[in-house]
């Protein structure tokens, strides 16, 4: 794989729902490159399919038409043990922090490189430890999610999402639950630690406090990607 | 993939000892059909045993029985003359008889009245391999004596004692005096409280209803040396249609079949026993699939992470595993204890032993996995896309 190719390469995806009478368009016609180490903010109201772009992307639904290219590897077409594979390349927040409450932070962070069967114990432990200290979490990491607070549970799961090194970090509203402080934080950390390991971050966002970070915005309306804009702020 | 199981996060166990009250439902829930199933076996097993325990004692080599006897409590009379025709059987050396009734008696220690088995035969040849009995046979040759069974159901202690003490006692039946003269074990069964020994003669006084020519069972001995199945074969061939002759051992596994399979109470024992087992099903059924509902969220986020579905299944057959180990251990005790209870309450021969454990281990187990087959259904619909 050369490193010019882009990391996320869509061109002509389009995706239905439903089916028969009731097969309904949802997205139409997308193209979208992002390069290694590029902040894509993607925005747009809601309903306009950015979550089912984003879940298309990122493995979790089967792309049904065009070109879906996700480090080199097409989705569209691909078996259901390829997607799985191709989930684990990549780090997931979500809106909610979807820790398992019987874990404490350490296991659940751990549970991020269990998945990929190839870390003896120690190494996950140090792993583990070393990435939730840099989220600022090293005096809580064998609390249990019920005792921490929303924002330390969503750097805990963005301890998760990055603990294996992802190349594509995938966050679907990740401050919409969180106050503008904890929200900041929150994203600056994502950006820190995503610059650190030369990972690409595409966030989708309702939330204009943190445009900033951005490298490039993309706004989607009625299933279609409206303006390519470069973010002058960065 | 062993290392990797060595070293992976024990969710199964972790998400049970994070949810201590349910962990403790779905214990008790096992340990409750545990620990029916350890009961059911155990009548049912006491059952066989107690109604084969006079056949298993048998001093003979060959059993005759009427053709209509169903098992040891049910066996039909038939002319003594059989015995005399199977004298004529080359190789055979006695044929003697055995009297066998129930009777109605007076509990000398409380007066209650309770229903007794009586067995007669000649004092002169040992029908059973009891050496208790046959040791005290001269006892028996005295009109109206009997032996008495002392592990008999009901209160007997003082009977016991004074028996012990080598004084002779006397109770009541049917306006008979009769005199305790000594004591042997077997046990009491499903049918009677107790047993009495006699001889032939006191037999057909305690009952003057019962002629001394029909009687329940006869006890063939051959001269050394003779083939078994041969003379039973040549028996069989020359006494009319009325009559049986099966070995010994033959007889011991024509009352273990008859109790198994044609008599309601060993049916009724089996259903119980499935019926806990169903209760058991249905408990942790409830148990784990609440288990998989409260975690869908959780187990949609780790497929979304790239875990396959059957790292699910196992995480669920895991806390399924656990909860039946977890549950039997403690049910085992308890039924430990319950055997102690009903043996001392009721006189049955009630007790556990390693193979019937084993079993329901396996049944636990067995019984935990179908019910985590069915739980994992539902994991099924943790759609990772559905979590965005």
């Amino acid at each position: 794989m050369v490193n010019q190719q882009p990391v996320i390469d869509i061109h002509n995806l389009n995706h239905y729902f439903g089916k028969g009478e009731l097969r309904k368009q949802v997205l139409f016609d997308i193209n979208l490159e992002i390069d290694r180490g590029e902040i894509i903010l993607m925005t747009g109201p809601s309903g306009s399919g950015k979550t089912t772009l984003l879940t298309l992307i990122s493995g979790l639904r089967s792309p049904q038409s065009g070109s879906c290219k996700i480090l080199g590897k097409e989705l569209c077409g691909a078996s259901s043990a390829e997607l799985v594979q191709a989930r684990r390349k990549n780090g997931y927040i979500f809106q909610a922090h979807n820790l398992h409450h019987s874990l404490t932070a350490l296991q659940n962070v751990q549970m991020g490189l269990e998945v990929h069967g190839k870390y003896s114990p120690a190494e996950m432990r140090d792993r583990t430890t070393a990435i939730l200290e840099e989220v600022g979490l090293a005096d809580r990491v064998n609390y249990y999610p019920d005792k921490l607070s929303g924002g330390q549970k969503q750097r805990v799961a963005i301890a998760r999402a990055l603990v294996a090194h992802p190349a594509i970090v995938l966050a679907d509203e990740p401050t919409a639950a969180l106050d503008s402080k904890s929200g900041r934080d929150v994203v600056n950390i994502m950006q820190k630690l995503a610059r650190e390991q030369g990972s690409t971050i595409l966030l989708v966002t309702h939330d204009d406090r943190i445009l900033d970070i951005a490298d490039r915005i993309v706004h989607m309306e009625d299933g279609r990607l409206v303006n390519n804009s470069v973010n002058q702020a960065a | 993939m062993f290392t990797s199981l060595k070293n992976r996060t024990p969710l199964g166990w972790l998400q049970l000892k994070h949810d201590k009250m349910k962990m403790l439902t779905a214990l008790a829930g096992i340990a409750f059909a545990d620990i029916l199933m350890f009961m059911q076996l155990g009548f049912k097993d006491a059952l066989f045993k107690t109604n084969t325990q006079y056949p298993r004692l048998v001093n003979g080599d060959i059993v005759l029985l009427s053709t209509q006897a169903t098992n040891f409590n049910e066996l039909y009379t038939f002319p003594r003359r059989r015995l005399y025709q199977a004298m004529d059987v080359p190789g055979v050396e006695s044929a003697e008889p055995v009297y066998i009734g129930s009777l109605k008696w007076r509990n000398p220690q409380t007066k209650e009245k309770t229903s007794m088995m009586v067995v007669g035969f000649d004092p002169e040849r040992p029908a059973f391999n009891l050496p208790e009995v046959n040791r005290q046979l001269d006892k028996v040759k005295i009109p109206d004596t009997v032996l008495f069974d002392r592990a008999s159901r009901g209160k007997y202690e003082e009977v016991i004692a004074q028996v012990e003490q080598g004084k002779p006692l006397t109770t009541e039946s049917d306006r008979t005096t009769v005199t305790i003269a000594g004591l042997f074990e077997v046990g009491a069964s499903f049918a009677d409280d107790g047993a009495l020994m006699t001889s032939d003669y006191n037999f057909l006084r305690l009952f003057p209803r019962k002629q001394q020519g029909t009687v329940s069972l006869g006890i063939i001995n051959l001269e050394p040396g003779q083939d078994l199945e041969a003379t039973r074969a040549s028996l069989n061939a020359y006494l009319p249609e009325d009559v049986e002759a099966y070995t010994h051992e033959e007889y011991v596994a024509k009352e273990v079949t008859y109790i198994q399979n044609r008599s309601p109470i060993g049916f009724v024992f089996t259903l119980g026993t499935t019926m806990g087992f169903i209760v058991g099903i249905v408990i942790v059924y409830q148990v784990l699939s609440t288990d998989v509902n409260d975690h869908m969220a959780e187990y949609a986020t780790f497929k979304a992470m790239g875990y396959k579905n059957s790292y699910l299944l196992f995480v669920v057959f895991e806390e399924a595993l656990i909860l039946s180990i977890a549950g039997f251990i403690p049910s085992t005790f308890l039924a430990m204890g319950l055997y102690r209870l009903t043996a001392a309450a009721t006189a049955l021969p009630i007790v556990l032993p390693i193979s019937r454990a084993i079993t329901v281990l396996i049944l636990t187990v067995i019984m935990c996995g179908v019910s985590g087959a069915i739980a994992t259904r539902k994991l099924q619909s943790a759609d990772p896309a559905d979590i965005f």
